[in-house]
């Protein structure tokens, strides 16, 4: 039997392609691992530099959370810039997210479907696509100068606002258009106005997307490093901020003017820094899976 | 076609027997029941609906009567549910329709300038082909109305949720449990919900546009019921592709054919036992559509 499905094969010789099949399947997977090589690489040599930071020149982990920023490397700590970034963080996730929502709400519920909406809605991609250094200048001419604000939080926050603007419309619009328009229909059928539709029916399904959209957006807005420089930072965060008019350095600015002293021990400051701002990441990026997750599985219970 | 009654349910009996014995029986108790003459409530003078260039009516003129059960029926793309959709305005959400004509509901011409469809559908309440309760809790779901129109003050609204839940026959089923979804109700639950929310704020007309074709049989003829005990309150608008339903639940029959246009409109008696036009005698016993 074998040998004559052997015979029957016999001068089928499929040596070459399986060779070149084999050959690309293995480029393919060298290909995507690429990305998580490097990436892997990318957190080992932070961690290792840490670590070097943490023994070599003995850091105390709770000073570096704690302490403010100095010239002096031995008692310089993260604490006044991630307190900054904390607040820059509030104040943009303020601005930006009730700007961004309005603009979802009237695109997607007000706005009659001329070539002018359209021409917005496709507009709003690129806009997120606009360098990030563009929105420092922008803000550091108009409202640090000509408005005299000065290099203050509130200054920091706007321009990160800005940023994020579309990058959370765009997420919204997605959230609100995937609410089904026959739960919109049911509420128009008993008389009620857009808003009351909205704020009734639509809103509430659509916040937990929104939601999402907001802290994945912030979570970019987090690591921002050039607008911020634009707006001007503080080369060492020596004082906590004490409220939005205060001048600052966020989390990403002071681990950049760090890394450029002349003193070694201000490079494992940085790296302890910079896993210090991985952790933050990590923890909004799991907020807005979470989310994510409890969204898509409260929206397949329905008994229709 | 022959115009003989007797022809006609004959002509039935051979296609389907067991439906034409339900037609026949019910559409006796039926027709004694719209003897008694009624006013108008929703009358259509040569109304036309039209998306973009597309005519989904035409020309339709019809005298709908109060506290009666009208049932419209057609084959698919009739213009049967853009009809209903015209009587409370909700076509106004399409943006690329357009109405010719006359609609008057108790003698206003709906699309006069001065009427404001939001409070056009204050008084017609409106049930879908898909149960489309709101993810809100039941109560909340049957409170919406009374709520948005800001009569959630003026009324017991304990009182009025209760009621309007007895009326549309799902009170016994989901007393004690007011604060859960009404998305974990089943889909026949659903549906009664959405009666019941299009009741509670107490409309005179209720339009519904298939409200049982995504509904098993048990949970269908619970609705029919339901619909029967409705008439004597609302007038009851209901849209169907069943024609054993139309048969068995209406006073009066709408046939809609192809294009948009009404072809007849009678007691429903007449028009399933003797109907005037030879194609909706050949529509109703299955030969086209």
């Amino acid at each position: 039997m074998s040998t004559q499905r052997g015979d029957l094969f016999a001068d089928i010789d499929l040596g070459r392609e399986k060779l070149i099949n084999r050959l690309f399947h293995g480029l393919l997977v060298a290909a995507s691992l690429f990305g998580l090589v490097i990436l892997v690489l990318l957190i080992a040599d932070v961690i290792w530099e840490s670590y070097q930071g943490l023994t070599t020149f003995n850091i105390d982990p709770v000073q570096f959370l704690t302490e403010p920023s100095s010239s002096r490397a031995e008692r310089a700590g993260f604490g006044a810039s991630i307190v900054a970034s904390l607040w820059l963080m509030a104040l943009t996730a303020v601005l930006a997210f009730a700007i961004a929502v309005g603009c979802a709400i009237y695109l997607v519920e007000y706005a009659p479907e001329t070539r002018t909406t359209r021409l917005i809605e496709a507009n709003l991609a690129n806009l997120a696509g606009v360098p990030s250094i563009v929105y420092g200048l922008l803000v550091l001419a108009l409202i640090v100068n000509d408005a005299g604000l000065g290099s203050v939080i509130l200054a920091g926050a706007i321009a990160l606002a800005l940023l994020i603007v579309p990058i959370i419309i765009v997420a919204s619009i997605e959230a609100i258009r995937a609410v089904p328009s026959s739960v919109r229909d049911g509420s128009y059928a008993m008389g009620a106005t857009t808003w009351q539709t909205v704020r009734q029916v639509v809103l509430p399904q659509a916040m937990p997307g929104i939601l999402t959209g907001t802290i994945l957006a912030l979570a970019r807005a987090i690591g921002e490093t050039a607008p911020l420089i634009m707006v001007g930072t503080m080369l060492h965060a020596t004082r906590y901020p004490s409220g939005p008019l205060s001048s600052f350095s966020a989390m990403p600015t002071q681990i950049y003017n760090w890394t450029y002293q002349a003193d070694r021990m201000f490079n494992g400051l940085a790296a302890l820094g910079i896993v210090v701002l991985l952790v933050f990441l990590v923890v909004m990026y799991a907020l807005a899976g979470y989310l994510r997750k409890k969204y898509e599985t409260e929206g397949s219970i329905t008994n229709v | 076609m022959s115009s003989n009654t007797t022809d006609t349910s004959n002509e039935t009996e051979s296609t389907t027997d067991e439906s034409s014995t339900l037609i026949e029986t019910e559409v006796s108790v039926d027709s004694q029941r719209s003897q008694t003459p009624t006013e108008t409530v929703v009358s259509a003078t040569n109304l036309s609906v039209s998306y973009g260039e597309q005519r989904a009516l035409s020309d339709v003129s019809i005298e709908i009567p109060e506290n009666k059960v009208t049932a419209i029926i057609g084959p698919s793309g009739c213009g049967k549910s853009t009809f209903l959709r015209s009587i409370n305005r909700m076509n106004d959400r399409i943006p690329s329709c357009s109405v010719d004509g006359e609609l008057r509901f108790k003698g206003t011409n709906v699309y006069a300038d001065h009427v404001d469809p939001v409070a056009l559908r204050r008084t017609i309440g409106q049930v879908f082909q898909a149960p489309n309760p709101f993810p809100k809790s039941i109560y909340d779901n049957v409170a919406y109305g009374l709520r948005i129109q800001g009569k959630a003050d003026d009324v017991d609204l304990d009182e009025a949720v209760e009621r309007a839940l007895r009326g549309a026959a799902l009170w016994d089923e989901v007393d004690g449990q007011l604060e859960e979804s009404g998305l974990d109700l089943s889909g026949g639950q659903q549906q009664r919900l959405c009666i019941a929310r299009a009741i509670a704020p107490d409309p005179e007309v209720i339009l519904m546009d298939e409200p049982t074709s995504a509904l098993d049989p048990v949970a269908a003829s619970k609705i029919e019921d339901l619909i029967d005990e409705l008439v004597s309150e609302y007038t009851v608008i209901i849209v169907t592709h069943n024609m054993q339903q139309a048969a068995r639940i209406s006073d009066k029959t709408a046939v809609f054919l192809t294009g948009g246009e009404l072809v007849e409109f009678d007691d429903t008696a007449t028009v399933f036992e003797n109907p005037a036009d030879s194609r909706v005698e050949d529509y109703i016993t299955g030969k086209f559509g």
